[in-house]
Order: structure tokens, then C-alpha cells, then sequence
């Protein structure tokens, strides 16, 4: 076991107490004088032509200040999804587009002295549109006959697959060794086509960005942002404001899951705070996050493969078909993840091919969800493997861990797709995925209740699992950076570009530069994220945190390290081979045992000669990307006359190398698994003929509360990861890959029906157990 | 109009629309640690303590609030000088971006005062208005059952 002092050790998350208090700052909490408020208009149509738009009723509102629109402000095209530059997502929105693409799109907005004034004006304005025909369809969008959702102009700012003109935002093809020649050397085929749906991330706090001058008159933006650095720059690129008189600040988030890894709001407040030299204010109502914000993609996956009859699978053909709706943004990513993220679990397949689309239609925006394309893969992954083991007799539990990915080994889909582009081959060096798989069978009880079928009235018993690995950070794009400084008393400043949002990360870096300094996290003052203050980090997603802004961390520590030691010789004279880093903030001479403080070190470099301040930064940039890895296990049980699945328990075992901190990390793993059941349950978008969300409110859209939750038991088999901070992996996403395919597995285990859609509502589980007794 | 309140223990005098609900006149006075999660009473993350009754903020006109005990939850306790339930929620993991926490620990507050040892139906009854999307509750619940032996033993 590791000797560590910080790492791996429940250590309290640095911003709890603030939290719990309620003395923390979320965005829409900062007080700004003498605010304007910024309220927007919609589409009601889900495919239109705007033909005219009469502002005047709204100008003529007392309190009314401006409107902006497409008839009176323009932008370039963009991306509001929030990635390295340039994006692998196609530019094909504007702030204010001509043409609108879903019910909900943005048309216009308000500029008020007040919320409520602002919101009225908005419903004052008149606009006309030429309906264009809708596109609901994905499975149509590539047809010739259908409606063209995007025109000449949009492009895509890499050199990657995009034909509007066909409707593709996205495409992603690959193979290796032959599929047909696998095919006909197998004993079995098994094909099956499987949807999932579009969520919405539903975190807490809703959009919200407000726009301020500084005394240099300097824009500064608080945002409620995963990417601060990202909107930086899609702020200055779409309003014209120089780069550098833009500042981002991050305040607490109230959770994000993706939704705020799109850069929404923020160009809207600083366009209106620029032109009229106010400062803006911008919150959106639940109601416009679920219409107007993003969603995860509807996927449907089409798998198709051969095995023999002891299960060894000769050749597997993967072919998705992702939902963007109207706009591209992280249309490529999300749909290159459900082949990345998915197919390297068994590489043994020696003939694969994958193809994948992803189209445009007229309905809501996907964007960035926790998962991110694994979890609407895995869901038809895990169900087919489930399949093929009941069609040759296998134990799922034992065939996965006879086929799943090891220790030293690589797989092919790893170099075959990355981001939307190659990938990037790279060899496994942590996996405890067996173990988390024998861990989490025992904690379920796999042997005592799988095919049991255990009867009580109506209601059959049944368990079933899954499993599922994810990144760390997105290889050879990801970049994290910090920077430190010593004070005085031996303490650090630390200021790190990683967005905490209330994964934890504040904390997980704090422990980080603690654990190398060999001092308690209290010594450790942890700043994130400002673009004026904090160094550069792509931002809070691809599960890179703890394993890419870590890593930064970690060697900006070594660094300060490497100074405490060299100041330390010129105290004492003693050469530096004789130093080394205690714990307890001192520095330890080995020759005479004798002990020189970090604050003795402190003042020494700073007051007395050749004066210099202890300080350092680090970047890291990711050259591979570990998969955490999970197994996840589901007891439910279905009633076969109202077709109700109760999952009893849920169990999610997971490898994600050294915990930092295993309190938070298995925080992380019981949301995603709430989450994930949720997802797979009850979480779904109603849309009325005309494409118009119906259910956008909790009261209709429902998510897991605390009268609905199972036992959930989080596990963590621990690993180390050769190239990960102390060690460690990402767990933030891998939980919520699993409950879907684990609670479908389980449904099957009990009363032998496949729900190959999602949600599993009632109505559908019923659907399905008529269906199968009246065959 | 103009309206008086008693929030977390102190007199307050402040003016509002007629039609002003007690969130936006709580948050426009400084109460930032009311939080406004859905403005249509499903989520809780505006609930306070009105009268000794936990109410969603947001469905309460101000109008019909003046006069009356308003507690939020820099009234039962400060980062200073924390209450048993917010150390008991720090303590125990139970948060994680902390946008439902105010309320939630509102929820615990007025759970505990009634029910001082709750079961864990209890506890799931009594938090049912308060939606969180970050923990999966696991160690909100734990949270609960720390602050409720720390409190009625008075460890």
C-alpha cells in the first residue's frame, strides 16, 4: 500500500464549509451596480425563415434599453461547443441566426433595466417566419428528399468529414483485420439495433452570466463555466472584443455534467455590456435550459457480430447514428467516443469496423453530457455481449473477464479514432477491471440471485451488470497548467486554470501539492479559475482534471520543491544532496538531522539577500489518456403486471488508479450511478407534432430524488497508474455509463424481454412482457 | 410596498412589487444563499424557514411573508461558527457543488428539530423536495444520521 500523508486520505473538500454556510459565490450571486438585464426571445417553430422582426412594441416599454437580432446584429459563424481550438465541432450558428433550427433556438434579446421588464419586452416582439419543413427523423436526415438543415457557409474549422449537404455534422468511419471474413468463420450471428434518448444535465444552478467593467474598463465575465479559457476566446471571436480586454472568473458551480462546457451566455452579456457600457445580467429560467441549452445525443447503435460456440467473437460491426439536432457542437467527439471509449473493452476481436454518423435535425442541440457517447454506446454494448453469453451458455461475469482488456495490452481502436481524427495508440498500464468485477458480483449477490428469477406476487427478481471504461483527458489535446508561490509562513498560493464545479478539484490539487510538499492541505490556498490570474487549462471535462491539471500540479510542487531545497543550501551551506523535503513544512538536513523550516526558508528568500520569490509553474500536456474502468451491477425488480422496474440495489465497482480522495471519488461514482438510473428509468424529452419540448419543467421531466433512490454501494479497486499524478486515474464520468445497460440486462435476467430503447419506461417494459406472452 | 421582516434573528425593513415572491426579495437583499434552481417550487433549492415551516421561497409572495421569522441558512449557522448539520454535511462528503446544500440542511434543520433520531424513511420523506444531481444522495443521507447522533447526544 502507498505511504502516503494527503493522497488518499478523506481529506475535507477546501469549499465545503463556505457551501454549507452559504457564504460561497455562484455566478448569479455577485452584485454588480446599477445591472441591465438581458432576457432572449425563441423560436416557436422548429424550422423557419425569418422574414421580418418588429422590435418596436418592446422599444416603446419603459425600462427598455435595446434589442438585439439577426435584423440588426451580426456575428461570424461558431461553435458554442467549448474545445481546443480549433474545435473539432463544425462552425454553423451565429449569436443571431437568420435562419432558426429548433423550437427554442435563439432568435433575439432584451436589454432592460430590469429582469421582469426585459422578459416582457421579449414576449412583445413580433416576429414573421417562412416555415421551412422540419427534420425529426435522424434515420431520414441523409436522404435525398429530406429538408437541407444548414447552408453554404458553414464549415468545419479542421480538416475533418462535414457535408452539410447531406446533413452530416459529423462522420466517423474505421476497420481492421475483415469483418465478412470473421462473420463467415463465426458459429453465431447476433444483430441488434438499439436507441437511446436525449436528457438534459440538469444541474442545480441554471445558466447564468453577468458582464462587468473593471476600473480599467476592462470586461469581466462571471460565467457559470466548465471552460473560462474557452470563452475567453469564443467571446472575443464572436463579439469582436479584444482577447486581452476580456477577463473570465469562475466563481463556484453549481454542477455542470457538460451543459456548461458550451459556451451559452456569455457572448450575449458581453456584446450588450459592450455596446453600452453597463454592466449585464443573464440567468435562465429551468424552462430555457431544458428548451434552449444542450442535451446528451440520441444514439441509435446498430451491432452486429459473429462468435463461435465457446464465445470467442470472430468479427464485430458497430454502425451509430447520433441525433446533433440543429447544431453540430460536439457532434464529431461525442459520436467518435462511442466507438473510443466502447470498443477497446475487448481487443481481442481480431476483424472490427465502425461507422458512425452523426445528422442534423430540427430539434434540440446535443452537446457535451457526463459520458459523453460511451454511455449510449456501452448501452447496446453491454446488452449485446449479454446476448451472445446467454446464446453460448457463458457466465457474463466470467466471459467478460476472460475477454476484457489487461494490463500491458493495447487495442487497435485506441490508434484507429481519437477525437474525431486518429487516435492515439497507447498500451494499458492499470486495469483492476476483473477485480472491480468480482468485487461488485459479491456485493450483489450475482451467484445467489442471477436466473433466479425470485418470485414474490407479481414481481420478479433479476440481476444484471456492465461494464465500461472512459478516458483521462483527451491524448495530445489536453492541456493543463499552475502556478504556486510561497508566503511568508510557509504557506502556498496556488492557482490552477482547472475549473472546479463541484467535482472536487479544488480539493484534489490541493491534496496533490500538499502530498509533494510534504505539508496539510490548510497550507495549501487554492485559487481556480480566472483568465487573468490562473494559467491556461482547456477546462473541466474529458474526465482530465485530477490526471491532467494533477499532473500540472504536481510538477509545479516539484519545482517549488527544487527551490525550498536550493534555498535551504544557501541558509546553511549544506549541499543539497544532504536536503530533502520532511514532513510537517521543513526541509531536513541528512548530515546533522537538523531541520530548517518553510517559513524560516520563506523569509529567508524573501528578506534577506539576493532577495527572489519561491515560485513556479508547470504545464502537462496528455500523450495518452488511461482508462478508469467499472463494473456495474443492477438488482431490480420488474412487475409483470404493471410493468414497473424498481431497481433494489445498485452496485458500481471502479478502478480509477490511486483515489486522491476516496470520499470524493466515490461521490463521484454515486452520482453518476443516480444519474445513470435516472437516465435509464425516467429522464426523457416529450416533443408535440411540431417539435416543441413539452415537458420542460421537474414537474413533467422527472429526475431521481430521495425517495426514489436504491441502495446504491460504490466500490473503489484501487490501482496505480504508471503516468497519473500519484498514480491516479478519472472517475467524474465512467459511473453513468453502466446503470442503463446494467437495469436492461437485469429486466432480461428476470422476466427474459430485451428493452433495446431507452427510457425503460413502465408502459414499454409492459409493451415488451405482453408481447413475449402472446408469442 | 414596503414590508418588515425578521430574517435570521434581525429586523429588516425593505420595499418590493406587490407581486415580488420572497426569493427574488431575499436574493435582491443580499440572501445569496437562497438559491434559484427552477422558480417553480420543484427542486427546493430556495427553500427557508418561514414561521418554523420549511417553504419553497419561490412560491411565497413577500406580500404575505411580511412580518414574519425568516430563516436561511446563514441564520442557523456561519463558516465562524458552523451548526452540527452544516460540519455534519462537510464532514460526511455530502457536497459537492453545494447549490441544493442551503436548502437542504434547511430540510435536515427542521426534520431534526421535530424528529431528533429519524429513520431512514425518515430521512428520505423528509428530503423530498430538495432535488440534488451531484451526490445520488448516498452521503446526504449519512450527512443526516451524523448531525442527528451528534445532536441528540450533544457530542
Amino acid at each position: 500500500m502507498n505511504e502516503f500523508s494527503v493522497v488518499g486520505k478523506p481529506v475535507l473538500k477546501v469549499d465545503s464549509l463556505s457551501l454549507a454556510c452559504g457564504s460561497a459565490f455562484f455566478t448569479a450571486d455577485f452584485t454588480v451596480k446599477d445591472p441591465l438585464f438581458l432576457a432572449f426571445f425563441y423560436s416557436p417553430h422548429a424550422h423557419a425563415e425569418i422574414t421580418a422582426i418588429d422590435d418596436s412594441p418592446a422599444r416603446a416599454m419603459e425600462g427598455v434599453v435595446d434589442v438585439f437580432h439577426s435584423g440588426n446584429t451580426s456575428s461570424g459563424l461558431f461553435t458554442t461547443a467549448g474545445q481546443g481550438y480549433p474545435e473539432p465541432s463544425p462552425y454553423d450558428t451565429r449569436l443571431f441566426n437568420k435562419t432558426v433550427r429548433y423550437a427554442g433556438d435563439i432568435v433575439g434579446a432584451v436589454l432592460a433595466e430590469s429582469d421582469k421588464t426585459a422578459r416582457a419586452a421579449a414576449r412583445a416582439i413580433a416576429v414573421e417566419y417562412t416555415l421551412l419543413l422540419p427534420l425529426f427523423d435522424p434515420e431520414k436526415a441523409m436522404d435525398g428528399d429530406v429538408p437541407r438543415i444548414h447552408g453554404e457557409d458553414e464549415y468545419a474549422p479542421l480538416p475533418v468529414a462535414y457535408r452539410p449537404e447531406q446533413n452530416i455534422a459529423g462522420e466517423v468511419l474505421f476497420s481492421f483485420g475483415n469483418v465478412e471474413k470473421g462473420f463467415t468463420e463465426a458459429d453465431f450471428i447476433e444483430e441488434e439495433t438499439y436507441n437511446t434518448h436525449c436528457t438534459s444535465h440538469c444541474a442545480m444552478e441554471p445558466h447564468a452570466a453577468t458582464a462587468s467593467f473593471d476600473e480599467h474598463g476592462r470586461l469581466v465575465i462571471y460565467s457559470s463555466t466548465q471552460v473560462p479559457f474557452h470563452a475567453r476566446r469564443i467571446v472575443s471571436m464572436t463579439t469582436g472584443i479584444p482577447l486581452h480586454r476580456i477577463r473570465v472568473v469562475k466563481p463556484r458551480i453549481g454542477g455542470g455534467f457538460g451543459s456548461k462546457q458550451e459556451v451559452i451566455l456569455e457572448p450575449y452579456v458581453a456584446l450588450a455590456a459592450w455596446k453600452h457600457k453597463r454592466n449585464v445580467r443573464a440567468e435562465l429560467t429551468r424552462r430555457e435550459v431544458f428548451t434552449t441549452v444542450r442535451t446528451r445525443h440520441a444514439m441509435r447503435v446498430r451491432v452486429k457480430s459473429g462468435f463461435k460456440k465457446d464465445g470467442t467473437i470472430t468479427a464485430l460491426q458497430m454502425d451509430d447514428l447520433m441525433n446533433t439536432g440543429a447544431y453540430g457542437a460536439h457532434a464529431l467527439t461525442v459520436l467518435s467516443n462511442a466507438a473510443s471509449k466502447v470498443l477497446p473493452m475487448f481487443n481481442k476481436i481480431p476483424n472490427m469496423a465502425f461507422t458512425g454518423h452523426a445528422v442534423y435535425t430540427t430539434l434540440p442541440v446535443g452537446g457535451a453530457y457526463r459520458g459523453y457517447g460511451a454511455t449510449q454506446g456501452y448501452f447496446a454494448f453491454n446488452q449485446h455481449v449479454d446476448a451472445i453469453c446467454r446464446k453460448v451458455g457463458a457466465d457474463f461475469v466470467e466471459y467478460v473477464k476472460k475477454w476484457h482488456i489487461r494490463e500491458g495490452e493495447t487495442s487497435e481502436v485506441f490508434r484507429a479514432i481519437g477525437e474525431g481524427t486518429e487516435g492515439v495508440s497507447q498500451i494499458v498500464r492499470s486495469c483492476k477491471l476483473t477485480e472491480c468485477l468480482d468485487r461488485g458480483a459479491e456485493e450483489i449477490r450475482w451467484n445467489e440471485l442471477r436466473g433466479k428469477r425470485l418470485r414474490s406476487g407479481s414481481v420478479v427478481k433479476g440481476v444484471g451488470a456492465a461494464v465500461s471504461m472512459q478516458g483521462s483527458g483527451i491524448a495530445m489535446v489536453d492541456m493543463g497548467s499552475a502556478s504556486m508561490k510561497m508566503n511568508d509562513d510557509g504557506s502556498f498560493n496556488l492557482f490552477a486554470g482547472a475549473t472546479d464545479i463541484g467535482t472536487g478539484s479544488d480539493t484534489i490539487l490541493s491534496q496533490i501539492a500538499a502530498e509533494r510538499l510534504g505539508i496539510s492541505v490548510e497550507m495549501i490556498v487554492i485559487l481556480s479559475s480566472d483568465t487573468d490570474l490562473t494559467p491556461f487549462d482547456t477546462g473541466a471535462y474529458a474526465s482530465s482534471t485530477t490526471y491532467i491539471s494533477g499532473q500540472a500540479v504536481l510538477r509545479c510542487a516539484e519545482k517549488i520543491g527544487e527551490q525550498l531545497l536550493s534555498t535551504a543550501s544557501s541558509m546553511t551551506g549544506a549541499p543539497v544532496g544532504n536536503l530533502s523535503i520532511g514532513k510537517g513544512g521543513k526541509v531536513i538536513n541528512s548530515a546533522d538531522g537538523s531541520e530548517i523550516p518553510f517559513s524560516e526558508i520563506a523569509c529567508y528568500s524573501m528578506y534577506s539577500r539576493n532577495q527572489f520569490q519561491i515560485q513556479a509553474q508547470a504545464s502537462f500536456f496528455g500523450e495518452e489518456s488511461p482508462p478508469p474502468f467499472m463494473a456495474h451491477f443492477a438488482e431490480v425488480d420488474v412487475d409483470m403486471e404493471t410493468g414497473r422496474v424498481r431497481v433494489v440495489k445498485f452496485v458500481s465497482a471502479g478502478d480509477c488508479g490511486q483515489p486522491i480522495n476516496p470520499v470524493l471519488a466515490l461521490g463521484q461514482i454515486e452520482g453518476a450511478t443516480l444519474n445513470g438510473i435516472s437516465y435509464a428509468l425516467t429522464e426523457q424529452y416529450l416533443f408535440d407534432a411540431k417539435g416543441k419540448m413539452t415537458n420542460n419543467s421537474f414537474w413533467d421531466y422527472k429526475i431521481y430524488g430521495s425517495l426514489d433512490i436504491p441502495e446504491v454501494k460504490a466500490i473503489l479497486a484501487e490501482s496505480s497508474e504508471p503516468s497519473g499524478p500519484y498514480g491516479a486515474k478519472s472517475i467524474s464520468e465512467i459511473g453513468i455509463n453502466g446503470p442503463a445497460p446494467a437495469i436492461a440486462n437485469a429486466i432480461f435476467d428476470a422476466v427474459g424481454i430485451r428493452l433495446r430503447e431507452l427510457p425503460m419506461t413502465p408502459e414499454k417494459v409492459l409493451a415488451a412482457i405482453k408481447a413475449k406472452a402472446g408469442r | 410596498m414596503k414590508g418588515s421582516f425578521i430574517v435570521n434573528g434581525k429586523k429588516a425593513e425593505w420595499s418590493f412589487a406587490p407581486d415580488a415572491v420572497l426569493l427574488d426579495v431575499l436574493r435582491n437583499n443580499g440572501h445569496t444563499e437562497v438559491h434559484r434552481g427552477c422558480g417553480e417550487g420543484e427542486c427546493g433549492a430556495c427553500a427557508v424557514i418561514l414561521e418554523g415551516r420549511l417553504v419553497n421561497s419561490c412560491q411565497v409572495f413577500a406580500a404575505s411573508a411580511a412580518g414574519q421569522k425568516i430563516t436561511t441558512v446563514a441564520g442557523i449557522g456561519s463558516i465562524h461558527s458552523p451548526h452540527p448539520i452544516q460540519q455534519a454535511f462537510v464532514e460526511a462528503g455530502a457536497i459537492q457543488c453545494g447549490f441544493c446544500t442551503p436548502a437542504m440542511i434547511l430540510a435536515v434543520f427542521c426534520l431534526l428539530q421535530k424528529t431528533p433520531n429519524p429513520t431512514d424513511d425518515e430521512i428520505r420523506k423528509a428530503l423530498d423536495g430538495n432535488l440534488c444531481r451531484c451526490t445520488g444522495y448516498v452521503k446526504i443521507f449519512e450527512a443526516v444520521r451524523l448531525a442527528a447522533r451528534r445532536m441528540s447526544s450533544n457530542e
